[in-house]
């Protein structure tokens, strides 16, 4: 590269980053600034209240300080989260903030000096007043690299991405040659975070080396998992991380069109990442003559209509060429013959949002995260019944035993731990016994499971794991594609099998049959929905096959989830009080006083089994159960 | 109908590789995608009409039928499963007093599950009017539809 070219780059970078800098500087006069995490799930819990509250006191009091909307900071279980950073104070996070809370705060520390210690999450950086982030327990395991900026920075604003150093890796990029940038990310030890755990730097190369032009790149963000939200937590929190690393990606296998392919179900991740592209385009970080190179590339987002099987990487093509997704046979791959027939290259939003790092900091700083096969970090979407639910970053090799009780804080409400179901319908679930498995790509395959994108469903003593096992098997089959005999006949048999143990009406012969069938679809399957749907299925046989049997043989559900194996039933001793709690509650009105006594009796023939009289009788009196089987009721 | 959209395919270049964009910009306008709308996109790509109706049909996205005023979409990823997402459904059911896929006989509510919106920390959620509602049960499915009542009183 000439001489001339290089300054170029630099200066036309140098130019758009002292802008954005002093951007970022004048939010930070000496004033306070307040941030709301207002991603989805700070939505879902009420942000957007909390955000109008804050702005109505300001203005009342005739204020205008900044009020910015941040992504998601990963602590989704204390939503909505309020951070205030305040002159002569640390920046302080408050959590499960409601309207009336924001209001004390902007009243009581933004106007008067008292900090409102008990709302306090913690501070964002270490300090004497209030504990950080940093001396949380969880912190000693966690090591953040894509989620660094996530709730920090306004994601609608291109200038406090480039002042945090961002797009300054593109223009390192662009001075290296093609070849070059492929072989840090070879060597960095990179494997897909979609899944099946690829060398990323590896497809490049196969994709740079291929005949046929254009090539493609496209992003695949379309997370169909159930269960996984941290490709849209991404998305949604740091949008430009993800098209920095399109334009590495796409500047090493020389690329001149790119999709980011992004589910309809994620509208704000949609919206966002359409902001964010125009912003891009407007700075001439993308489009023609990248930060004045030869290097052109531009990107189109396309919204996937809510087709899980869209999420493998031929399907996703189909589905971007305007046809029903069902996946072809590979090879070829896609890094040969792609969308339209030419050389694309398939990566996932994360694998793109690492990319970045690896140029700024170089490969070996990345390769000494994790382990010998695995490198870098793993992000996983804790839900389910642990009690730090939200989004945890940790080195690769962490065992699943730290996710969950040093990160995650263990099991809600002191339950026991029963299972984790990792990788989602591709996945399994994991016992207790699996727990001090270090995560990597290969030892969670071996135990049954799969990597997976990356979400993380704790389960504890109330959850049916055959229920589990068929609530999965429904999902795979609805979202068959009916390409292939075995996975769209052989999940619908499998699924009708198990339907039949979570009513009772199963017969032991059948648990064979279940097994056989598992293994033939996961033997005769085009694609990795298929090949990986009995998982679920095969893992729970392998690891709780004890309550298949009960299910079967004594027409019980251990878990007292299945509802047609139990029933609601409410002790007389321990209900005799004049307490109505259930009576107002129950939805269906199966609910009455005895005509006598004091107690209340359930009319079995009425109830739906929907447990609110459970949730509302007082915990003093624990007068309802549930008993399985249903026949345990007195008559 | 046929005006809406024409109007909808002018933003459009005549490719194959626009069609699902295309029937998203449709429904998001009329709400669904009548009969005459899909023949419409089918003769401006040029493609056989049934080629339309297979995409229309593969993709969960896309409904056949108008839908109501207010939309009740009940996710049933894993977590607002394990959490009790299917005894929501059941609620709405009968308190709509309709399936899964149907809108109410007077246009004000329909009602339709989703794979999962990835508030899975909030489950169960049901997405009510595109906004996504956390921890939706039996008894916040009353208290919903009694905001609705109030608002129109």
């Amino acid at each position: 590269m000439k001489l001339t070219e290089r300054q170029g780059i630099v200066a036309a970078f140098q130019g758009i980053k002292e802008q954005a800098q002093s951007q970022w500087r004048g939010l930070w006069r000496d004033r306070p600034v307040i941030m709301v995490g207002a991603a989805t799930c700070g939505r879902a819990a009420g942000a957007l209240e909390v955000l109008g509250a804050i702005k109505d006191e300001l203005k009342k009091h005739g204020l205008n300080y900044p009020v910015i909307e941040v992504g998601c900071i990963g602590h989704c279980y204390a939503e909505p989260i309020v951070t205030i950073s305040k002159p002569g104070y640390p920046p302080i996070c408050y959590g499960q903030v409601n309207p009336v809370i924001a209001q004390r705060l902007i009243r009581e520390f933004v106007l008067g000096d008292n900090p409102c210690l008990e709302f306090v999450l913690g501070a964002l950086e270490k300090n004497d007043l209030v504990p950080s982030f940093a001396d949380f327990p969880r912190a000693r395991f966690e090591q953040k690299v894509i989620l660094k900026n996530c709730g920090y920075i306004d994601p609608e604003k291109i200038e406090h991405y480039i002042a945090g150093g961002g797009y300054s890796s593109l223009a390192k990029a662009l001075q290296l040659k093609p070849e070059e940038v492929i072989a840090q990310v070879k060597k960095s030890g990179l494997r897909g975070r979609g899944g099946a755990g690829f060398s990323t730097g590896g497809k490049w190369e196969i994709c740079r080396n291929a005949k046929g032009k254009p090539k493609y790149l496209v992003c695949n963000g379309d997370e169909g998992d159930p269960g996984a939200f941290m490709d849209r937590a991404i998305l949604e929190s740091d949008p430009h991380s993800v098209i920095e690393g399109m334009l590495i990606a796409a500047y090493a296998i020389g690329a001149r069109y790119g999709y980011i392919y992004v589910r309809a179900e994620y509208p704000l991740a949609v919206q966002r990442t359409h902001l964010a592209l125009r912003q891009a385009r407007k700075l001439k970080l993308l489009g023609k003559n990248i930060l004045t190179s030869d290097f052109s590339f531009d990107i189109k987002l396309f919204q996937g209509s809510g087709a899980f099987v869209c999420g493998e990487e031929t399907a996703l093509i189909a589905s971007l060429e305007g046809k029903a997704g069902a996946p072809n046979y590979r090879p070829p791959y896609p890094a040969t013959s792609g969308l339209y027939g030419k050389p694309t290259v398939v990566n996932n939003v994360k694998t793109l949002a690492y990319l970045r790092h690896i140029i700024q900091d170089g490969a070996n700083k990345f390769a000494s995260i994790g382990t010998e096969e695995s490198k870098g970090t793993a992000v996983f979407a804790l839900a389910g019944k642990v009690v730090n639910t939200g989004l945890a970053e940790v080195p690769m090799g962490t065992t699943l035993r730290q996710v969950i009780f040093d990160v995650g804080s263990g099991i809600k409400e002191g339950k026991r731990f029963k299972a984790v179901q990792i990788g989602g319908p591709s996945g399994g679930c994991l016992p207790e016994s699996t727990l001090d498995l270090p995560i990597d790509f290969n030892s969670l395959t071996a135990a049954g499971a799969m990597m997976g994108s990356g979400g993380m469903i704790v389960l504890d003593e109330d959850d049916c794991m055959v229920e589990i096992a068929r609530y999965f098997l429904e999902f795979t089959q609805r979202e068959s594609c009916g390409k292939c005999t075995f996975c769209r006949l052989g999940t619908k048999q499998m699924l009708e099998v198990l339907d039949e143990f979570t009513k009772g009406k199963g017969k032991i012969e059948d648990l064979d049959m279940l097994h056989q069938l598992a293994e033939d679809v996961k033997a005769g399957s085009l694609c990795g929905l298929g090949r990986t749907a009995p998982n679920p299925v095969l893992s729970t046989l392998r690891f709780f096959h004890d309550e298949y049997e009960a299910h079967i043989k004594e027409g019980r559900c251990p878990a007292l989830m299945c509802r047609d194996l139990i029933a609601y039933y409410i002790i007389p001793e321990k209900c005799e009080r004049t307490c109505d709690a259930c009576v107002g509650t129950c939805t269906v009105e199966a609910i009455s006083s005895h005509p006598t006594k004091r107690y209340k009796i359930i009319d079995q023939t009425k109830c739906v089994k929907c447990g609110t009289c459970l949730k509302s009788c007082p915990p003093q009196y624990q007068a309802v159960v549930r008993l399985s089987p249903p026949s345990l009721v007195p008559k | 109908m046929t005006k809406e959209t024409r109007q909808v395919l002018q933003r459009f270049a005549k490719k194959r590789g626009n069609l699902i964009p295309i029937l998203q910009a449709i429904q998001e306008n009329l709400g669904y995608l009548p009969r005459e709308a899909m023949l419409e996109v089918a003769r401006f790509l040029d493609i056989p009409e049934i080629d339309v109706y297979e995409v229309v049909t593969f993709y969960n996205q896309f409904r056949l039928n108008p839908p109501g005023k207010h939309s009740i979409r009940v996710c049933l990823g894993t977590a607002c499963h394990m959490k009790g997402g299917y005894i929501t459904l059941d609620a709405w059911k009968r308190r709509l007093n309709i399936e899964r896929g149907q809108t109410t006989p007077d246009r004000e509510f329909d009602l339709d599950t989703v794979a999962c919106v990835g508030c899975c920390v909030m489950a169960p959620v049901t997405v009510v009017d595109n906004k996504p509602q956390g921890k939706v049960e039996p008894t916040r499915v009353d208290g919903i539809l009694l905001s609705f009542k109030s608002k129109t009183l």
